[in-house]
């Protein structure tokens, strides 16, 4: 299984970035052995959410841990089947903490609006 | 001559300068007032306008034959705008983010796209208080405004005067309106925000090569840091309208101030002469 968090940095130490659509860097984890590979974001003017859904998708991750979700990405992401976890905080290690232990809820719609990325 | 009246921040005046001009004018010569706030046309308020002619504006939207689709990925490659996305084995178009351009159809090897119009809005167009007068209205819950503007553009006759009231900010739909005008008339207010938006607004006409000239209304409130601005600038202040009780309760009633207030027809005359000093300088 592949879990994608929505990160500042390329470590699961740095801080998660709680926007998906425009995270500078998606950290594809394995949750058996905590590691994770980063994949840089380089959204361009338009349909960031669109982008960032057909990378994740691309990356066979079937879980996303992210802060908010916006509603292009939430319907790229479904299309795939792809789970989204939303309200993560901390570093990317403390979020994937609160995902294993059950504290992060399941985006059952966008949480957030679109264009959330860059307010 | 076409001239665009824009603004940069919103509640500026666009509408008052728009119709009070345009209703002085039409006195002297053809007039054409076209309102290209179509997210929010508020022109007709103040006119007596009733629509000869309706017709809808669209955009041509992609339809995938899943049949023939192969998830090449192709389309979503091409689509500068992320409108068409190839997720696993499935086709996702997002109808918002799509322009219409048609290059996902053209790039596909199976010829599985075809494209099928969507209506944005519609545009009204007919006479009001001796001018032509023609207004878009963008649908409930279509996001793109662009087309309509574009339309608008196409129906003006080049033969006669053209009074564009912009949408407000400095995004897509202002840039659409203000486009190829002879002269951008900004209307701004001298405050902190009226001067922020005025610099986004004078940024914009200068990159698109369109001259500018401003009016600051509800002169006499703020402060002269937009006259200073415009002085550093070159930019002509081309009217002032005061911060005035009357013009205010006459527009809160409707009622453009011309109609009541006679020698201000006068000056929007003058202000037009002035403009054509401007565009052609």
């Amino acid at each position: 299984m592949t879990i994608c968090i929505t990160s500042t940095g390329q470590s699961l130490d740095a801080p998660i970035n709680p926007s998906f659509g425009r995270a500078p860097y998606f950290l594809f984890v394995d949750p058996e052995t905590e590691t994770a590979q980063a994949v840089k974001n380089t959204p361009g003017a338009h349909g960031a959410g669109v982008q960032a859904a057909q990378i994740v998708a691309s990356n066979k991750a079937t879980v996303v841990i992210t802060g908010n979700v916006g509603p292009n990405a939430y319907q790229g992401l479904s299309a795939a089947n792809i789970e989204i976890y939303v309200g993560a905080k901390g570093s990317a290690r403390a979020a994937l903490d609160d995902y294993n232990a059950g504290r992060l809820s399941l985006a059952q719609g966008p949480t957030g609006a679109p264009h959330g990325g860059r307010r | 001559m076409r001239i665009a009246i824009a603004s940069g921040k919103g509640g500026t005046g666009k509408t008052t300068v728009a119709v009070n001009l345009a209703l002085s004018l039409a006195a002297h010569q053809s007039v054409q007032l076209v309102d290209c706030d179509v997210e929010e046309p508020n022109d007709h308020i103040f006119l007596h306008f009733r629509a000869d002619q309706v017709r809808s504006v669209g955009k041509l939207l992609p339809r995938v034959d899943e049949n023939l689709c192969t998830y090449c990925g192709k389309c979503a490659e091409a689509c500068e705008f992320k409108a068409i996305a190839i997720i696993g084995n499935k086709v996702l178009v997002y109808n918002d983010l799509c322009h219409g351009c048609g290059l996902c159809a053209m790039v596909c090897p199976t010829g599985a796209i075809t494209e099928t119009p969507h209506e944005l809005g519609i545009i009204e167009s007919g006479e009001a208080d001796g001018f032509q007068f023609a207004r878009g209205v963008l649908n409930i819950g279509e996001a793109m405004a662009t087309p309509i503007i574009h339309e608008l553009k196409d129906e003006l006759d080049p033969n006669h005067l053209a009074i564009l009231d912009a949408p407000p900010g400095t995004g897509c739909p202002a840039i659409a309106a203000i486009h190829g005008a002879d002269i951008a008339l900004l209307v701004t207010e001298s405050t902190p925000f009226g001067l922020h938006d005025l610099r986004a607004a004078v940024g914009v006409a200068r990159s698109l090569s369109v001259p500018v000239a401003v009016i600051i209304n509800r002169y006499g409130i703020g402060d002269d840091r937009v006259e200073s601005y415009c002085a550093a600038e070159g930019i002509p202040i081309v009217l002032t309208i005061p911060f005035s009780r009357e013009i205010a309760s006459l527009y809160s009633r409707g009622i453009p101030f011309v109609k009541e207030l006679a020698e201000w027809r006068d000056r929007f005359i003058v202000l037009y002469e002035a403009l054509e000093k401007v565009a052609t300088s």
